[in-house]
């Protein structure tokens, strides 16, 4: 298991790492974690001339709870998130998803801005930020600094928002009012990548009416989508387990072409899908799982 | 002298663990030499497809590579074929070459290899060989295989059809005509993919003045190895020294002899002294080490009024690959002389067909051939009871021999050694609770809710095994050297590769010379320090082996007698007692330490004695041994996902005479998980074209600690009287009993649907799929 050779640099400074990300083009690849990027090179799925290691930007590796927006760098590993108290407080969908990732080796080293990055479609990171309506922050050529909304970051199978010399560097996540959060996630066997993952966010008050909804879905579709008919069959309702069945039946109305493959057809993942979304937000809605 | 609680039966945690999980364990990659040259093998990536061209010189002549090799350099320098080791009655054995040649037959092949400075260079030099290949069309389905217009793989066989095998006994044509009920099943054994967690890896090193060999390979049979590979690279057998360092879990994949064994060795004889090494990926390990199951067949049940089995027939298709791996055809005999399980009828027939295929090759897999048969007679249990509206447990209780039955004589000829299998099936029963637990399943059902109980009775082969029924000879050698200070050295044939040996071994001695566990050290896996022995799998260590360590104390003590009588002041060795770890005559004792050191010194012997103090003993079993049990699971089918969730686990397990319950706890641990997977995840799939499709780990699940229950375990204890210790061994039975357990558990579950068989894997889609399909009833 040898990658192709490769030149790799670490620098200090993300002005360094954009400006060798531009000059070295499509041969370049950007390396966080290297949960993802390892494996295809060792495998020569892929053989970038280029490897920019983030590792040694300072600043990248945070989580700042306290404000609203929550900030999270893009190198906070997904254990950090997993373990972050402050998060369990503020935005607790994202430690519940942080620790449904790979295994806790992989939490170490992994990273949420290199998993939303990378936009495999059976990721977890973007079905929770599409529930939470995120905005994805990137840094370009020249000291430019875009925010792209997570609902059009993902653009296809291992395909993004980002633009080529551009890296994501922050995840910005306006606090949860008042109501629940739930992640669902069925695993494929084998790689614990999601054969179909629901993230939940609900706001409600004691009447139990629903103010904001917001389901991400990954593992079905050729990227993460958010189910925005099921959202809109719940705002303004009462979150009860009739509403959330019916709501659930929409969750994946507009995918006409779902994944398939040994582990799981077409046809069973937007079946789990439906399933799970119902189970998310009972969950969210602060009831059992199952009806 | 204070005599304390002897070793044996205690729960003793495995002495070989501290070095293994703090990373100071030597495999195979972790050993170091100068000079080290590095290997790559070029492999096919066609399942079937002829060689018009193989163009090896821009590789030759890249940076760092040294050498480049094809089968045009093994046919010059006459290296031999990969053996067949069970090569049965009439079976058509085709030529294996270590390199393809003229030919690939399963993806994966080996075609050539490359020699270079560093793993990079040798890795990167295989893009610069050129090949042509004519594709042919693959044969997969081992079924279609047999059929006429198929594609033939080996032209030279003129067939895929290998071999068929059968036996038999009594009259099945009319216990099937007078039979009042019979039952029919098609099994499918799927493919699996053995997976240690070590891959294979080989380090060869020859030096040529000396003409000695040494190959380090991970293996579960290094003097196996030695000898064959002598053959194949033709060195006398006395100049080749093989070692199997620590070894990172087999499960039988390793009870082989493979083409990269065969190909180090050569290369390493070309470019001596230099070592050259070879580490298995993970892809190479699970297109290229031996798979196992494997078999289709259909079994079929004749049954009386009473529910006594008159007759069984089964008549199986195994898929051997492409080519016949050391053991593979031996395997589905197994499945064949233990197709009766742990039950008495009048009549079997078993006619077992092997064919190739344009796939790896299958071989011996963690039980081999003894799940494939206990799951199908344990299947066709089920549906007996289903059949017939009877309780699962009686069905089975009804058709077992009684305790005083044994010696037991099967249907298929063998002879059970001990065993009371009712007694394991009514403790199984008592401590899950059977009566509560189906009045549980009943109201729970009655909710809505998909419990299922499964019930798994078994009764399997050990400890292989008498010499004239094993390919290779089925005794085992153990040495036992008593250094001058009182130590103990055992040099055992035996290659234990996770069983715990060292462990369990010197709980044998430490107990029999009154020594300190502490003392004893336990030596294997070097065919240069340890005599020849045949090594590890079928769970003979302890009953065969560990026997011929009892053999190697006992001359030991006889040895050391007449000097203790000499030293005691006693008349003869007769008048001389061992015990607690002291010689006792005339009132006076002699510690051990104290004799082995006198033994050595030797200033003061009597006539006759050689000073030192060891001796050598091999023990060749009369018969295998015969472990059975009863397992019982419970799941919970999720009937909006066909997810299956495990609520018990429980297994009751006879393995005769127990030397370390804990160890005893952890193969059947082990081996439970193992059936997990086989039940419910795993599967080797190969596509049309004969493309490993799951050819990663990402894409093959084997089953990891979140997806396993707490498991219940519990033993009757039933010894043996093949050996003289009472032992039967342990090694498969987990996988053995559990792999029905858990399918009929989830069967069971799925009753409200009219389901009465699926083969495995259970995955949750199928499950769900069958529940759509059925509807509720």
């Amino acid at each position: 298991m040898i990658p192709s050779p490769f030149e790799y640099a670490a620098p200090q400074t993300l002005e360094e790492v954009l400006s060798l990300l531009q000059s070295a083009g499509a041969g370049a690849k950007a390396l966080s974690g290297g949960q993802s990027l390892l494996p295809v090179l060792k495998l020569r799925l892929a053989a970038p001339e280029q490897l920019v290691d983030l590792g040694k930007v300072p600043g990248l590796r945070r989580i700042d709870a306290e404000k609203d927006p929550i900030a999270i760098g893009a190198m906070a590993t997904h254990a950090m998130i997993e373990d972050s108290a402050a998060l369990r407080a503020a935005c607790p969908l994202l430690p519940e998803v942080a620790a449904c990732i790979g295994d806790r080796q992989v939490r170490n080293r992994g990273t949420i801005g290199g998993s939303l990055a990378n936009a495999d479609p059976a990721a977890d990171w973007p079905a929770a930020v599409l529930a939470l309506d995120a905005e994805l922050v990137a840094a370009g050529p020249r000291s430019a600094i875009k925010s792209i909304p997570a609902r059009d970051f993902f653009q296809g199978m291992m395909k993004t928002a980002l633009e080529p010399g551009w890296l994501l560097v922050e995840i910005r996540i306006r606090r949860p009012g008042k109501g629940g959060s739930a992640y669902q996630k069925v695993r494929q066997s084998a790689s614990g990548f999601a054969i179909a993952g629901v993230a939940a966010m609900l706001e409600y008050g004691p009447d139990r009416v629903c103010k904001r909804a917001g389901i991400g879905i990954t593992g079905v579709a050729q990227n993460a989508f958010r189910a925005v008919a099921a959202e809109k069959a719940l705002v303004g309702a009462l979150l009860d387990e009739k509403r959330i069945g019916a709501a659930s039946q929409l969750a994946t109305e507009k995918v006409d072409d779902p994944l398939s493959d040994i582990h799981a057809s077409g046809k069973y993942r937007l079946h789990l899908a439906r399933v799970h979304c119902a189970r998310a937000l009972r969950r969210a809605a602060g009831l059992s799982a199952n009806p | 002298m204070n005599a304390r609680e002897p070793y044996v039966g205690r729960r003793i945690k495995r002495t070989e663990d501290p070095r293994l999980i703090r990373g100071l364990g030597q495999y195979v990659d972790d050993l170091r030499f100068a000079d080290l040259h590095h290997v790559s093998i070029l492999r096919s990536p066609h399942a079937h497809a002829k060689l018009t061209s193989l163009e090896v010189s821009k590789a030759r002549s890249a940076n760092g590579v040294i050498a480049v090799v094809t089968v045009d350099d093994l046919d010059r320098a006459a290296v031999g074929d990969v053996p067949c080791g069970a090569v049965l009655a009439g079976m058509k054995k085709p030529a294996h070459r270590p390199l393809a040649r003229g030919k690939v037959r399963f993806a994966g092949e080996p075609l050539a290899a490359v020699v270079a400075s560093s793993p990079g260079a040798a890795r990167d030099a295989l893009d610069l060989i050129a090949v042509e290949y004519d594709p042919l069309p693959s044969v997969v389905d081992p079924e279609t295989a047999l059929k006429p217009g198929t594609p033939v793989i080996h032209e030279e066989l003129e067939t895929n059809r290998a071999f068929d095998w059968s036996v038999s006994s009594g009259d099945v044509g009319a216990a099937f005509k007078s039979a009042a009920r019979v039952v029919s099943q098609r099994i499918v054994h799927q493919r699996l993919i053995p997976c240690s967690i070590e891959p294979r890896g080989v380090v060869a090193q020859y030096f040529p003045g000396a003409r000695q060999l040494t190959l380090y390979t991970s293996t579960q049979i290094p003097h196996l190895v030695r000898t064959m590979l002598a053959g194949a690279i033709g060195l006398p057998e006395n100049h080749v020294r093989v070692v199997a360092p620590e070894v990172g879990g087999a499960f039988g994949s390793k009870l082989n002899f493979y083409a990269e064994e065969i190909l180090l060795a050569f290369l390493a004889m070309r470019l001596g002294p230099r070592p050259v090494k070879w580490i298995e990926t993970r892809t190479e390990n699970f297109a290229g080490t031996i798979h196992g199951r494997g078999q289709v067949g259909t079994i079929e049940a004749a049954l009386s009024s009473d529910c006594r089995i008159l007759g069984v027939r089964y008549r199986s298709i195994q898929d051997l690959g492409a080519y016949p791996q050391l053991l593979g055809p031996a395997i589905p005999t197994l499945t064949g002389l233990m197709a009766a399980g742990c039950y008495k009828m009048d009549s079997i027939l078993v006619e077992v067909t092997g064919v190739y295929t344009n796939q790896m090759s299958t071989d011996a897999y963690r039980g081999a051939g003894r799940p494939e048969a206990t799951y199908q007679i344990e299947r066709m249990m089920d549906i007996v009871a289903k059949e017939m509206g009877m309780d699962p447990a009686e069905v089975r209780r009804r058709n077992m021999p009684g305790p005083e039955e044994f010696p037991f004589k099967t249907a298929t000829g063998l002879t059970y050694d001990s065993g009371d299998y009712r007694r394991a099936l009514d403790r199984a029963l008592g401590l899950v609770g059977i009566e509560k637990l189906r009045e549980q399943q009943r109201s729970l059902r009655d909710q809505g809710r998909l419990i299922g109980i499964g019930i798994a009775s078994y009764a399997e082969i050990c400890a292989l095994g008498p010499s004239a029924a094993v390919p290779a000879g089925g005794w085992e050698s153990a040495t036992v050297r008593v250094e001058p200070s009182g130590k103990v050295t055992i040099l055992t044939g035996a290659s234990p590769h996770g069983q715990g040996e060292e462990t369990t071994f010197a709980q044998l001695a430490a107990d029999f010379f009154g020594i300190a566990l502490d003392d004893v050290a336990i030596k294997h896996g070097d065919t240069s320090e340890v005599q020849y022995g045949i090594g590890t799998f079928g769970s003979r260590n302890m009953a065969v082996g560990g026997t011929a360590l009892l053999r190697a104390m006992e001359r030991v003590v006889a040895k050391a007698k007449p000097l203790a009588a000499h030293l005691l002041g006693a008349p003869s060795a007769d008048a001389v007692t061992f015990s607690e770890g002291a010689f006792r005559a005339a009132g006076k004792s002699i510690s051990f330490a104290e004799l082995a050191a006198a033994a050595h010194r030797a200033a003061s012997i009597p006539e006759g004695f050689e000073p030192g103090l060891s001796a050598t003993a091999s023990f060749e079993p009369k018969n295998f041994t015969f472990p059975f049990g009863t397992h019982i699971c419970v799941v919970e089918v999720d009937r909006e996902t066909g997810d299956v969730s495990f609520l018990r686990y429980l297994a009751v397990d006879d393995c005769g005479k127990v030397i370390n319950p804990m160890l005893v706890d952890g193969q059947v641990h082990g081996g439970i998980a193992q059936a997990i997977g086989q039940a419910l995840y795993e599967e080797a799939i190969y596509d049309e074209a004969g493309q490993l499709v799951t050819g990663e780990l990402m894409d093959y699940p084997i089953p990891k600690a979140h997806q396993c229950p707490r498991f219940e375990t519990d033993r009757t204890e039933t010894p043996s009287d093949v050996n003289p210790l009472g032992v039967k061994g342990v090694g498969e039975a987990g996988t053995i009993g559990a792999t029905p357990a858990i399918v009929n558990a989830v069967i069971d579950a799925l009753e409200p649907f009219g389901v009465t068989h699926v083969d495995m894997p259970l995955r949750p889609e199928k499950i769900w799929r069958l529940m759509q399909k059925e509807g509720t009833s």
